[in-house]
This record gives structure tokens, C-alpha cells and sequence, in this order.
């Protein structure tokens, strides 16, 4: 079997050391005197980090092929330092069944490149109403943790009361996607403010997201269980989320790399590669964001990444598909953000960008710490590497980038997964 | 055929490239615009109304929405101009399937097209439009937010009652949030000059209302009486029916009580000042935000506003189209 030679990488900013992977496997970290055979990888002046994991992608296969499929997803998963992803269950058919998420399971494992984990739906057909096959799901091969019907919103109390009663069972957690529909309809495409009042657009007020939130940490208090905040994107949910971990409620939460930049300005010129759910926010939300992911009230970043086809970008703001693309920009963006402006440092991005989303799904043998014993799913980044996002680099099918053109500082340099360089400089190995 | 020879030249100052926003034009423009406007009433009061202005051009009115009002004004406005003048009604697009909005745009665009009006239920898509084709792109009405052309006629109409509206008090009162009415309005109205003051209640006012009017400098209020006395003109805007189930507000009978433009209302307004004028842009609901004698009290402007419409459209077209460097007839 095949072994990799790591040297002088700065392993999670603990200072720099050679690493040695044999058989998907880290056994040696330190000053490595002999590797014989050994592929060797010259990793000066690079920082690597455990694997990256991705809570939250959209892989759009089954269903919308044109747009991604889960090779193309995945491809561009491990050029963007990623070595698992879990994958949204709102495709066509919903993963709702064990037979779903196993297949979703097997096409991920067919490209060898990042572990593709489903996430399976909570209610069936993503309706609201009904509960999936939640432990059907868990017993398949996809051994399934994490429950969403992201996109929509489990609204109702009682599903959302039940859904968290029963995964508690085997370790579940149901992740949110908070949004009252009454407060915030299909229509909704704009932070509700000045700007989208000025704009005659559907306004989203934070308070559909904040107000679900509230009732869904006093659910998970009540039933005891696990519940995980999506794509958080107002200062109000945060406040409830540090509230609700003080009291010691399981909560955990997540912050996709646009809420932590980009802010709702930006729909003024109506461009729908803006348009995303929930809406990007004005600056303060975007500074509580990146505060409570530097002090651990969010714990996790996760991309959102959702590819769709350009002719469903192309209509009027509020009849175009909400998504943007994160997969490949979600380090830079971390980096750059972050890391540049000391909020976090490389121990604190492996936290929220491995470690913890590792944590929250049951992943194992992802987000280790890269010591001896740990599977070799690793990160090398190159923290003064500058780059320019070019839309048409993307290994992704689909173009909805809303980074295009922007300079970021810090890039990933090279992604291992199971011992096995997958992917080199922004192409696959 | 009987024409004038200054409105065969091109305009001195050309307008911009598309008018997608009341915001596009500044007072100038807009001085011109109403300027010819009048001009072109005056044709409209001739036996024989139609002008060579604009003949060879192509006028594509591509309705995504049904407005028989609008598109008649902007379909007449270019005949009179002699431009030719195609009518297209597009189906409102969906988010998955069938044909883009680019796509359908695209399409009628590459017929050959000189200028596009465009009305559709979505806000911003004629500015997405212009970002798409090379011809002059006229908002007709898009979505909740703007409505440049009807902002225009309401100036044109109050001007020739009330003079310059510098200073003066425009009270517009009703469906704020879903209205493209009064955001061009404000814009245009703030634009020459004019004192505004925004009337509804709190659930028909757009969000962040109260930092917009901070920062673009005109008046809200919940009391409509308490604003009625100081009006020089008073707009009343449709309340749509489908707003009266949606909880906005009570019932109709309380909207009206709260906020119609009553005969009582209509009696407090004229005997504060009987020179004010009362607009609306139609269609009105007789009874609900506007009494029967409201609507046909000597003050009111509606049919004005109508006969208005094809005017400044006529020099909105010219303003756009005269001037183009392509082709001009003069």
C-alpha cells in the first residue's frame, strides 16, 4: 500500500513537523528520519488541518443533473480542501429511504475523491407532515445521522417535538432550516429592511429565523435531544443560541462563508447570483456571525454550497432559484475573514471547518487532530497564497458564484483523503 | 400632416440610455420631459395627432402582467409617433421550467427592436432587462417597486393645476408596501421640490420606512385627518382586494373609516384649501379608498391623469429614441 511523506507542515499552527501516512492511516508525526517508497510532499510554509467537513452541501443528484451531480460535487468538494461533505436530502426523490441514502452513499464512494455522507429527509417527501423512515435510515449502510428538510422548514411544533423525540434514539439530530413560513413565505428574497423596502422586494425578517429558533431550543430542553441550527444568518438567532448553550440545551449551529461576508446591499443591482436563503444580511449581523464562530457560540461553518443551472438564475430576482456556490471558496473565505483579521487562528479553522461539523454528524474518522492513529483525511493550506476567484475554474456544472472576481488570502493547497492526494492546487490530483 | 419643427429635432439633452428608475432622471430631465409633454398635449388637441418623430423605429410593449391601461397609453404614445408599435404578452416565467426571462427577452429583442417597455410582476426585472439587450428599456411597472412614466403623469397632471410643486404638499395615502406608485412617486416628487407626506396604516407601510424618510426627507403618518388640512394635493392609491384578506387590516369598512377619502374628508380638504386636487392612478375602488364625490369632485384629476399618460409617454419615447445616433428622420 501505497505511503505519503508529509514534510514541515505546520500541522494545525502547532509549529511545522514531517507526517507519514501508511495505508490511509497517520503513523508517524514528528521529525520522519526514513520513508521508504514513500511519495514525499513538500509541505513548507504550508499549514495542514484534519479534512475538511462540509455539513451542508447540495449535490442536486438524483434529480437535477444539469446543475451538479454528486462526481461533480464531489470533485469540487476535494479541490476545495473537503474530505466529507453531507448532502442535502431535498433532491428528486427526496432522500427519504434507506434504499435513497445507500445509493447516495455508493455514487459518493464511486469517486473516491470526499466521503459522501446523505442526510436524510425528516418528514417524507420534505411535506411537513409525516415522519421519513428516520430509523430505516439510520440501520441502511449510510449509517444516517444528521436529518434535515432544508430548503423548507419544519415548521409545525408537534413534527418538530416528535422528529427530535425519536432520532434521540440512536444519536440523531435534526438540522433546521428556520424560517416561520408565516413570517417569511415561498416569496420571501430579501432581508426585510430599508433596502428591500426601497427595492418593492418580498422582505425575510430575521424574526422568522429567530423565532423558530427560540421554539426549537426549548424543544430540544423539553425532549432532551440534539438539535442543529442551519446557515444562521441574524444576531438575534445568535443571541438565542448562546442563551440556549448556557442552559445547557444540546444546540449546535452552523454560519456559511457568505453570511460572513457578503451583506444584503449587494441585491441593489437585482443580480440573482445574490439571491439565497436565508438572504444575506446587513453588516452588524454579519459582525455578530463572526464573533459567536470565534467564540464558539456557532460552531460550525458549512458551505451551503447550492449549484443550480444558469437558465434558473436567469428569470426576475423573485422568480429565480436561491443558491450560491461555496464549495471551492469556503476556505479562502475563512481564511481571509477570519484568520486575516484574528478572529481565528489555524487550531480555531480546524475547529470550525473539521473538528466540530466531524462532532455534530458522528463522522468518526474525520476531524481528528492529525495525530498518530487518526484516518488521513488532511488539508494543506497556504495561508499567503492570494487568489482571485475565476467563476469558470469551477469544477462544479453550475456557475452561481457570488465570489467571482474577489481577492482572498489563503487558498487550499492540496487535499488528502484516506492517504490519497485527491486534489492539487484547484485540480484534481 | 401637421407638425412642428422642434419636436422633429432631436432633444437638445439627451435623457439616459433607459429610464428603469425615477431615480435615472434629475430635475432637468425631468423639467424637459414634462416639457414636452405639454408640447405633445397640445398635438393631442389637433384633428390630425400623429407625428413623423419616430417613424422606421420599432416599440415593443412586452406585458408579463395584464395592464390594458398602461400598455394602451404606451401603444398609442408610438403610434402617434409614428413608430411601429408591437404588443406582446408574456405568461409569467417559473422559477424551474420553461423559458428564462433572458431567453424570452433575448428573443423579442433579436426581431430587431428599437426600444422595450416593459411591465412584469417581478421587481427589478426591467433593470435586469437592460443589462441583457441593446435596446432603450422603459419600465412600465415592475413588481412593488417602481412605475417611472406613471410618477411622470402625476407631476405633469398636478403641475398644470397647481403650478410648480415646489413646497408644495402632496399627501399620498393607501397600500404603501405593495405599491410601485408611490416609490416613483416620492422619487420624482422629491425630486421637483415637493413636500410629501406618506399616509397608511403601520402594516401597509414598506419595512424601514422610517429610515428611508429620514434619509430621503419626507413625512409618515397614521392620521390622515391631521395631515388633510396642510394638502395641496391628495393621491389615494388602490388598495387591492386580495390585501383585505391577507390581515393587513381589518375589514374594508374600517380601512375606510381610517383611511378613505370620505365625503367628510373630502369636505374637510376643500374647505382647508379649495384649490387642492386630488389624483388617483386607478383602478379605483369606488367606496373603499375613495368616495364616489371624491372621485368626481371638480378637484379631481383622474381623467387628466389618463389623458396625461399618452402625453408624457409620447416624450418619454422621444426623449429615449429621438436622440439616438441611428437613423434619425429629421
Amino acid at each position: 500500500m501505497a505511503s505519503l511523506l508529509i514534510t514541515g507542515a505546520d500541522l494545525l499552527g502547532r509549529g511545522p513537523a514531517d507526517l507519514l501516512v501508511e495505508d490511509g492511516v497517520v503513523t508517524e508525526v514528528g521529525t520522519v528520519r526514513s520513508a521508504k517508497g514513500a511519495d514525499v510532499l513538500d509541505a513548507d510554509g504550508l499549514v495542514a488541518l484534519p479534512g475538511l467537513v462540509d455539513l451542508h452541501t447540495h449535490l442536486r443528484e438524483p434529480g437535477r443533473e444539469d446543475a451538479e451531480t454528486i462526481a461533480t460535487g464531489a470533485a469540487a468538494a476535494a479541490v476545495g480542501g473537503f474530505t466529507a461533505v453531507l448532502a442535502m436530502a431535498n433532491t428528486n426523490p427526496v432522500t427519504d429511504t434507506a434504499e435513497a441514502a445507500e445509493r447516495i452513499l455508493d455514487l459518493g464512494r464511486a469517486t473516491g475523491l470526499v466521503d459522501v455522507v446523505p442526510v436524510g429527509a425528516v418528514t417524507k417527501g420534505l411535506a411537513g407532515e409525516e415522519l421519513a423512515e428516520l430509523g430505516l435510515m439510520h440501520r441502511s449502510r449510510a449509517r444516517t445521522t444528521v436529518f434535515s428538510d432544508d430548503g423548507r422548514c419544519v415548521s409545525d411544533a408537534r413534527v418538530m417535538r416528535r422528529a427530535l423525540e425519536y432520532v434521540r434514539a440512536f444519536g440523531g439530530v435534526v438540522s433546521q432550516h428556520a424560517q416561520d413560513p408565516h413570517l417569511a413565505g415561498p416569496q420571501a428574497c430579501a432581508h426585510e429592511g430599508e433596502l428591500s423596502g426601497r427595492l418593492g422586494l418580498p422582505g425575510w425578517p430575521g424574526i422568522a429565523e429567530e423565532s423558530v429558533v427560540a421554539r426549537d431550543v426549548m424543544l430540544a430542553r423539553h425532549t432532551g435531544s440534539r438539535v442543529h441550527v442551519a446557515h444562521v444568518s441574524t444576531a438575534g438567532t445568535v443571541e438565542v443560541v448562546r442563551w440556549a448553550k448556557a442552559q445547557g440545551i444540546a444546540v449546535t449551529a452552523e454560519v456559511t462563508p457568505h453570511h460572513l461576508v457578503l451583506t444584503t446591499d449587494l441585491l441593489a443591482g437585482y443580480d440573482p447570483v445574490f439571491k439565497v436563503n436565508p438572504p444575506l444580511r446587513p453588516q452588524e449581523d454579519v459582525d455578530a456571525l463572526r464573533a459567536a464562530l470565534a467564540d464558539g457560540t456557532i460552531d460550525a461553518v458549512a458551505t451551503d454550497h447550492a449549484p443550480h443551472a444558469r437558465h434558473d438564475k436567469e428569470h426576475a430576482f423573485v422568480d429565480a432559484a436561491f443558491g450560491m456556490l461555496g464549495l471551492e471558496t469556503a476556505l479562502s473565505v475563512v481564511s481571509d475573514v477570519m484568520v486575516g483579521s484574528g478572529l481565528l487562528d489555524w487550531a480555531g479553522v480546524a475547529r470550525v471547518m473539521s473538528q466540530a461539523p466531524a462532532r455534530i454528524a458522528g463522522l468518526a474518522s474525520h476531524g481528528g487532530s492529525l495525530e498518530v492513529g487518526d484516518a488521513a483525511h488532511l488539508t494543506l493550506v497556504d495561508p499567503a497564497a492570494e487568489v482571485t476567484v475565476d467563476r469558470g475554474a469551477s469544477l462544479s456544472l453550475s456557475r452561481n458564484n457570488p465570489w467571482h472576481g474577489r481577492r482572498l488570502r489563503g487558498a487550499v493547497h492540496a487535499t488528502v483523503f484516506g492517504g490519497r492526494v485527491t486534489a492539487q492546487k484547484g485540480a484534481l490530483a | 400632416m401637421t407638425t412642428s419643427p422642434h419636436l422633429l429635432a432631436p432633444p437638445a439633452r439627451r435623457v439616459r440610455r433607459h429610464l428603469l428608475s425615477s431615480a435615472d432622471l434629475d430635475r432637468a430631465q425631468v423639467r424637459a420631459i414634462l416639457d414636452t409633454a405639454a408640447e405633445m398635449h397640445g398635438v393631442q388637441q389637433r384633428e390630425v395627432k400623429k407625428l413623423p418623430t419616430l417613424r422606421g423605429r420599432t416599440v415593443v410593449n412586452l406585458f408579463f402582467e395584464d395592464s390594458t391601461r398602461t400598455r394602451s397609453s404606451f401603444e398609442i404614445a408610438g403610434k402617434w409617433l409614428s413608430a411601429d408599435v408591437i404588443n406582446i404578452s408574456g405568461k409569467g416565467s417559473s422559477t424551474s421550467k420553461g423559458e428564462s426571462l433572458r431567453d424570452t427577452v433575448l428573443t423579442v429583442a433579436a426581431m430587431g427592436v428599437d426600444a422595450l417597455v416593459i411591465r412584469h410582476h417581478a421587481s427589478g426585472a426591467a433593470h435586469q432587462v437592460s443589462q441583457w439587450v441593446d435596446a432603450h428599456v422603459v419600465n412600465a411597472g415592475d413588481g412593488t417597486h417602481e412605475h417611472p412614466t406613471q410618477a411622470l403623469l402625476d407631476a405633469y397632471t398636478m403641475e398644470r393645476r397647481l403650478g410648480d410643486l415646489q413646497d408644495r404638499h402632496v399627501v399620498i395615502v393607501g397600500d404603501l408596501t405593495h405599491s410601485r406608485v408611490v416609490r416613483s412617486n416620492l422619487i420624482t416628487l422629491r425630486t421637483l421640490g415637493a413636500r410629501v407626506t406618506l399616509v397608511a396604516p403601520p402594516t401597509l407601510m414598506p419595512s424601514g420606512i422610517g429610515a428611508w424618510a429620514a434619509a430621503d426627507g419626507f413625512e409618515l403618518s397614521h392620521d390622515f385627518d391631521a395631515v388633510l388640512p396642510t394638502a395641496d394635493a391628495v393621491m389615494m392609491l388602490r388598495v387591492q382586494r386580495e390585501r383585505m384578506s391577507g390581515g393587513f387590516f381589518p375589514t374594508p369598512r374600517e380601512y375606510t373609516v381610517g383611511y378613505g377619502l370620505t365625503r367628510p374628508r373630502l369636505d374637510a380638504l376643500m374647505s382647508a384649501n379649495a384649490d387642492a386636487v386630488i389624483c388617483h392612478p386607478g383602478p379605483m375602488n369606488r367606496g373603499l379608498e375613495i368616495s364616489p364625490d371624491a372621485a368626481d369632485a371638480a378637484s379631481s384629476l383622474v381623467l387628466d391623469q389618463v389623458s396625461a399618460g399618452v402625453a408624457v409617454r409620447m416624450s418619454v419615447l422621444y426623449h429615449l429614441l429621438a436622440g439616438n445616433d441611428e437613423g434619425e428622420d429629421s
